[in-house]
């Protein structure tokens, strides 16, 4: 059964408080295609976790501050 | 779109174009030949083959040339998304091998058992493509 996921996301205000670093930029970072990057941003595509780890290391932040698991409620976990 | 994503195209809309031109070589010829089984399709069939091989080589090279910078680019997700419509597509491989067997047992005529086979490779291809592509654009298995 295919599904969008939940997995929501802050990239686009993390890459804009990060002197507004560009998609190609955090792409070229993260060692992706600038595709993956705005299908991340908007919601089409979960990154493994490695992936995950790597953009919360470029921004300098918590995982949970650039992932977040909204429940069945709509309440971030 | 990603390099990836355009090959996925390119080898989708080679499969589906191919396989008319294969149908439009063929079937003209059934009512001279006098049946279906009896009309000759062997070298079309290969010509076919042949011609989206290349084409699908040639149309790379044109998708290189028009974006050189994605070039041959591939990440994680590529790698996801293609793992998973192969997996997806391969169903219609089994099928085709099965039916080739089963009509090769019925002592079916070769005209079958070459058919069932291509059109399932030409599904296969088109199931595939039809998964990557709506994987691309936002549906995942995983």
């Amino acid at each position: 059964m295919v599904k969008p996921t939940r997995l929501t996301n802050d990239i686009r205000t993390l890459r804009f408080t990060a002197d507004e670093m560009t998609q190609a930029e955090l792409a070229r970072r993260v060692g992706v295609t600038r595709q993956t990057i705005i299908a991340i941003e908007q919601g089409r595509y979960s990154p493994t976790l490695e992936m995950a780890f790597q953009i919360a290391r470029i921004f300098a932040v918590p995982l949970e501050d650039v992932f977040q698991y909204p429940d069945d409620a709509g309440e971030m976990i | 779109m990603s390099w990836e994503e355009k090959s996925t195209w390119i080898m989708g809309v080679v499969s589906v174009v191919g396989y008319a031109v294969y149908l439009s070589l063929v079937l003209p010829a059934v009512p001279s030949a006098g049946g279906l089984a009896d009309a000759p399709y062997v070298a079309s069939m290969l010509w076919t083959i042949g011609g989206a091989i290349i084409a699908s080589i040639i149309l790379h090279i044109l998708a290189a040339v028009i974006s050189p910078q994605d070039a041959n680019t591939k990440d994680q997700r590529d790698r996801e998304i293609y793992r998973a419509g192969e997996y997806i597509g391969q169903s219609f491989v089994v099928i085709g091998a099965l039916s080739a067997m089963i009509l090769a047992m019925l002592d079916m005529d070769q005209f079958w058992i070459a058919n069932a086979v291509y059109l399932c490779f030409v599904l296969s291809g088109v199931l595939s493509t039809i998964a990557k592509i709506a994987m691309y654009r936002g549906f995942h298995p995983w």
